[in-house]
């Protein structure tokens, strides 16, 4: 029984002298998840201006994103749109392949360990990157050796730590749901593979929130803010909502 | 016992020991936070937006450790390395 989508080869491409290919389903599931996000943001954009939004689509994806910048200015003080792309782009990434699992057929892209080993690679090279442009690199450095010199090392290790943490506690969830399914499968046919498939939606949407936070709170404790700090700002602060 | 059965019964009773002993920290950690979270809304309802989130994120941190006992249950039970090599010394030997 296979518990991960890189296992199932789905086609084979000859790539000439690199040899073949074998395309897993992780990679073909994350197509159509790029192409359902992809599609679905154009045709809610279509005809955008400064009138009014007239289509519901529209609406609903302004909902989704002022909520994320809500959120983000929140967590991390100051202007969110620096932080939206990064930040809006993993939550909506995992919201859509968690959401997407219960459709027959489809395997999560996030039920793969390489696929949420990626994504936390992405926030373990975004947080520095964000740091640097910030703090320049010896600000950033600095905040290693805080609040002691000494807690140099655990800080390093902390931070290798909380990246790998991120990647297995999205893997560990989604896979856990699917599996689950299928094992309830075998035995009980039709009433509680149900309910489960119930739980892992909800845990599904759960998780995509808070690999965004928490991609959030790691950039804006190593940009010098701290989590809430925006909450003690005046309003005057801020240029723009 | 030969090879193939003390590998599986080993598998299978650790698998379940893992899963069962490793749920109870993170259950008894969970449900502090849960009561705290819910006190501090009690005292200050105002704050539940932030307090909720706060307490949901922490929820998410605590339960990372049950996850990894449950991915190493999962591992030991469909898809154990030992198992599979098992399987494949055992092999030409029943064929031959």
């Amino acid at each position: 029984m296979q518990i991960s989508p890189d296992s199932q080869i789905v086609f084979t491409l000859p790539l000439g002298p690199l040899g073949d290919w074998g395309v897993s389903a992780t990679i073909v599931n994350t197509w159509i998840v790029m192409a359902v996000l992809t599609v679905g943001g154009r045709i809610a954009t279509w005809g955008i201006g400064p009138s009014a939004p007239v289509s519901r689509w529209r609406i609903g994806v302004e909902l989704v994103i002022e909520m994320i910048r809500t959120h983000i200015r929140e967590i991390g003080g100051g202007d969110p749109g620096r932080y939206l792309p990064f930040v809006g782009t993993l939550f909506l990434f995992t919201l859509t392949s968690n959401v997407l699992g219960v459709i027959p057929g489809f395997m999560s892209p996030t039920g793969a360990l390489s696929t949420t080993v990626a994504l936390a690679l992405c926030v373990l090279v975004a947080v520095p990157i964000y740091g640097i442009v910030d703090d320049g690199l010896l600000g950033y450095l600095r905040h290693y050796f805080q609040p002691t010199p000494l807690m140099a090392p655990f800080n390093v290790i902390g931070e290798l730590s909380r990246t790998i943490a991120l990647a297995v506690r999205l893997y560990g969830n989604v896979m856990s749901g699917t599996v689950v399914v299928a094992v309830l499968l075998a035995v009980v046919p039709f009433f509680f593979p149900v309910l489960l498939q119930l739980l892992g939606l909800l845990t599904g949407v759960v998780q995509a929130y808070i690999i965004a936070v928490l991609a959030m709170v790691y950039i804006a404790s190593a940009s010098g803010g701290e989590p809430g700090a925006a909450e003690n700002q005046t309003p005057s602060k801020e240029t723009g909502a | 016992m030969d090879a193939l059965t003390l590998i599986a019964t080993v598998s299978i009773v650790t698998a379940g020991l893992t899963i069962a002993i490793g749920s109870i920290g993170p259950s008894l950690g969970e449900s502090r936070a849960a009561a705290q979270a819910l006190q501090a809304i009690a005292q200050q309802p105002d704050e539940a937006n932030t307090i909720t989130r706060t307490l949901f994120v922490s929820l998410a941190m605590i339960e990372s450790t049950a996850i990894y006992c449950f991915v190493v249950a999962m591992i030991l039970l469909f898809a154990n390395p030992f198992w599979n090599w098992a399987i494949e010394a055992a092999a030409p030997g029943a064929g031959g």
